[in-house]
């Protein structure tokens, strides 16, 4: 090199003068740890290194000075951008919850033709009117609905099954097209629904209404009958030839499934993926039992701990993997969730992994008395006789009453993951989150006690399979690059 | 390689002047005032014109005229370009209608020193050529696609870069405009509010960052703090919502961190609007760089790879420039354009007989002469050739 250039070493920083930037860490194996920053990037290092790094005796001609360096865990005093960056990342990060409300549940029946173990809510008999919304309720809830200032605005039936009450699903519908002619919001529409009842009538209307379907599948023929018993055992019959009918008239893309692990399930992970690329799904949730209503009345919520749950959700993920790598794409949500807070600065603002938690402020629930719940499981923790998270009811309160409620405020203040007790201290919690209802279900109490968490213990195991996976397998990592991007 | 700049044979011109050039005999009057006309061969000299260009031995025009006399290097001039003529004889072609590459070279000075730099930077004061760029905007055919600015540094003339950015914007409305810049004059956030406020509607800024270790771009183009204002210039431009592009050269210096460098681009700056990955350019400083700058293209097309799986994965717009389609695999082929300049690029006896030389963007002919890998094989013809 000609004398006009200096050399490399001449760019290097001064030995000892970088500054440590906010982030935590966690053992891996016995002799390295991870380490975590706010807007969750990640890298490991040696633990000597780790101490040399803290004790700032880390050389800038060191490989992982670099690395850190590069992914704003340490900066040299006049690096502007690097601070520049964390703060635009932490932004987009949060930039989700000024939106407020984006998802309405609309609870249009508790009546149901099915008869699930797992099912927190629902009622047998078809023909009680009195477990029906009605047109009042729903004109106030609708009221309350165009009162969040979301811009987009995701309106969904659930159960019981709302097919049995599809006279007010329409009349919501058509009311708040009407409303949003003046309203102008991104308005979209899903019917939660085993499609057991559906008729070409109800698909036309969807189809004219552009309304989404979300059905459920939770595997072979033999389990998932015997997951959702019906009068005529034949569920999965119906949701086959009700799921061809409506991909027929609303399109492929129109049509979602969800599954729900029962412990039947738990040695069957990879027949529960086959089933669903048998039908046609390009995706599954795998989604563990919640610890809710019947499924704690019926102790089928006790019938499996995290650790069995972790052993089934390993098995489908490195059969996923595996499938991905032969070319064919099928993405698992739940991981999708943990990993796009990894790989990316978004926050996909999925209910139960949020921080602060998502209660009525990413979902918020219309019962069909008109009572409002912060989450669907603040409503099923109702049903077994504990309101602790009833926000009020569309009949008595009015918008504010609801959603500058004590029961929502105070949880929402506790639900900051970074400031709660271990996981303030907690590697992983820049992708994890809080899960106020469920550590108040189990624990009661709010805020949890992590050791004893089902939830810490189910978040602890998902992450550490996720982080062993993309750090062995660069293909994978490859992999769940194009999940959280799509 | 075209001759863009050389000497007449001769030269009438009494004072420095730019000609747009025509070979229309019979242009309207009015028209004819403000061309220079190109003559080819024998034939009627029109009258009118201010100034003559003839070839060699072509006779000169009978009329009298002023005129100048090229040699075959500039056989390539045609309607519409436009040269720059000096009374010396010193020729300078700026605009060549014909090419989809032209770009104004607005200063050679510059801020940065890179060690590969194509166009080694001057420290002489250049700001005449600002002067030259007024005349020669206005006089560019309308119809022009699209329009590079240059340097050395165009930013460091501030104002007389934004009023250049504007008069571009005022004279060739539907020419996409590409800057090259290193960024750091947009670290000032008021200038990179007042290039946004020139609105122009199809302007892109292709800034290089070469690596994610902000030492490793310092060495590389020689100045420390380099990376910090580059990278605070591109975020204050997406600030005001404009176009920026990221430009790596992939040489020994920047191959090793490429994948992390893609990575820190979709975790870091995901917004920008095209990031192009580019082979070296066997120019300017590069040569006297060549020992710490060469590397084979084979040996880092795993690297290559990686860092457009990355890219393509967060949906950042991708493109692999300067590269032979035999040195890379064959995962990069959705991101590889044929893009070396028209002017530029050839090939060399290795590729004879190679089934996809069309595909191929070939060498700069500056890579032909100083150098190229040892590693280019033709692609065989799948079926043999019948006759």
């Amino acid at each position: 090199m000609t004398e006009k250039f200096l050399p490399v070493q001449d760019y290097l920083p001064d030995s000892g003068t970088y500054e440590l930037l906010p982030f935590k860490f966690e053992p891996v194996g016995a002799d390295e740890v991870i380490l975590t920053n706010l807007t969750g990037e990640f890298l490991y290092l040696k633990r000597e290194k780790l101490d040399s790094l803290v004790s700032h005796r880390l050389a800038p001609s060191d490989a992982d000075y670099r690395a850190l360096r590069a992914r704003h865990f340490i900066r040299q005093p006049n690096d502007r951008a690097t601070l520049d960056l964390l703060a635009l990342k932490t932004r987009t990060r949060l930039s989700r919850l000024a939106n407020f409300t984006n998802l309405h549940l609309f609870v249009v029946t508790l009546r149901c033709d099915h008869a699930c173990h797992y099912c927190q809510v629902s009622r047998q008999s078809e023909d009680r009117q009195s477990f029906d919304m009605s047109e009042e309720t729903a004109d106030r809830a609708l009221d309350l609905v165009f009162r969040s200032p979301n811009p987009a605005i995701k309106i969904e039936f659930q159960g019981g099954e709302p097919l049995l009450n599809f006279p007010l699903v329409r009349y919501v519908v058509e009311k708040a097209e009407q409303r949003n002619r003046v309203e102008r919001r991104d308005l979209q529409f899903v019917v939660a629904t085993t499609l057991s009842m559906v008729t070409d009538e109800i698909l036309e209307f969807c189809r004219v209404h552009g309304i989404h379907i979300s059905t459920s599948l939770d595997g072979p023929e033999d389990l998932h009958n015997r997951n959702r018993p019906r009068p005529g055992r034949d569920s999965h019959r119906k949701f086959t030839d009700g799921l061809k009918k409506a991909r027929d008239v609303l399109g492929y893309d129109a049509v979602s499934a969800v599954m729900t692990t029962s412990p039947a399930s738990l040695p069957r992970a990879r027949e529960i993926v086959d089933e669903y690329i048998e039908h046609g799904f390009d995706s599954i949730f795998l989604r563990p039992l919640s610890p809710y209503g019947f499924a704690i009345k019926t102790k089928s919520y006790q019938a499996y701990d995290a650790g069995s749950w972790l052993e089934f959700y390993r098995a489908g993920m490195d059969y996923i993997i595996d499938l991905n790598k032969r070319g064919v794409r099928f993405v698992e949500h739940y991981s999708s969730v943990i990993l796009k807070k990894m790989l990316t600065n978004d926050d996909p603002m999925f209910v139960d992994l949020m921080s602060p938690c998502g209660a009525g402020i990413s979902a918020v629930v219309f019962n069909y008395d008109g009572d409002v719940y912060a989450s669907d499981e603040s409503r099923m923790l109702n049903e077994m006789g504990d309101a602790t998270f009833k926000l009020g009811n569309v009949h008595s309160d009015s918008y504010r009453d609801i959603f500058a409620s004590d029961a929502l405020l105070s949880v929402l203040e506790d639900s900051f993951a970074s400031s709660a007790p271990m996981c303030s201290d907690c590697a992983f919690e820049p992708w994890c989150g809080a899960d106020p209802v469920f550590h108040h279900a189990t624990q009661g109490d709010i805020l949890g006690r992590k050791p004893e968490s089902e939830f810490c213990k189910r978040m602890m195991g998902m992450i550490r399979y996720l982080l062993d996976v993309m750090r062995a397998d660069p293909q994978a990592k490859s992999i769940f690059m194009t999940w959280v991007n799509s | 390689m075209l001759t863009l700049s050389g000497s007449a044979l001769e030269t009438g011109l009494t004072a420095p002047a730019l000609f747009r050039l025509t070979t229309v005999p019979d242009l309207p009057a009015p028209l004819r005032a403000q061309r220079a006309f190109l003559m080819r061969g024998l034939g009627d000299v029109p009258e009118g014109y201010p100034h003559y260009l003839v070839f060699d031995r072509d006779p000169i025009p009978a009329n009298g005229a002023a005129f100048t006399r090229l040699d075959e290097k500039f056989a390539y001039l045609s309607d519409d370009d436009i040269v720059h003529l000096s009374p010396h004889g010193h020729v300078r072609t700026l605009f060549r209608s014909a090419s989809n590459h032209n770009s104004i070279l607005l200063t050679e000075q510059c801020n940065n020193y890179c060690l590969m730099c194509s166009q080694p930077p001057k420290r002489k004061d250049d700001r005449w050529i600002v002067d030259e760029v007024r005349q020669l905007v206005p006089m560019m055919p309308r119809t022009t696609k699209s329009l590079g600015i240059t340097g050395g540094e165009p930013t460091l003339f501030g104002d007389d870069f934004l009023d250049i950015i504007r008069l571009c914007k005022s004279w060739l409305p539907t020419t996409a405009l590409h800057v090259l810049s290193n960024g750091r004059s947009f670290a000032d956030v008021g200038f990179a509010r007042n290039y946004a406020a020139v609105d122009h509607p199809a302007l892109t800024v292709g800034i290089p960052v070469y690596s994610d270790d902000p030492s490793r771009h310092d060495y590389v183009v020689q100045e420390k703090g380099a990376f910090d204002e580059t990278i605070r210039g591109i975020l204050n431009l997406k600030r005001f919502g404009q176009r920026v592009e990221i430009r790596v050269v992939v040489h020994k210096q920047t191959f090793e961190r490429l994948p992390e460098l893609a990575e820190f681009i979709a975790r870091n700056l995901v917004f920008v609007d095209h990031v192009a990955l580019m082979g070296l350019e066997m120019m300017g400083f590069t040569r006297a760089n060549l020992d710490a700058l060469w590397i084979d293209p084979i040996e880092y097309r795993d690297e290559l790879s990686a860092a457009v799986a990355v890219l393509r994965a967060y949906r950042i717009p991708v493109s692999v420039y300067n590269h032979q389609l035999c040195l890379i695999n064959p995962d990069v082929g959705i991101a590889y354009v044929k893009s070396i300049s028209d002017w530029k690029n050839e090939y060399v006896p290795e590729c004879d007989g190679c089934a996809r030389r069309d595909e191929c963007g070939g060498f700069f002919s500056s890579g032909v002469k100083h150098g190229y890998s040892p590693s280019i094989k033709p692609f065989p013809h799948r079926h043999p050739a019948v006759d």
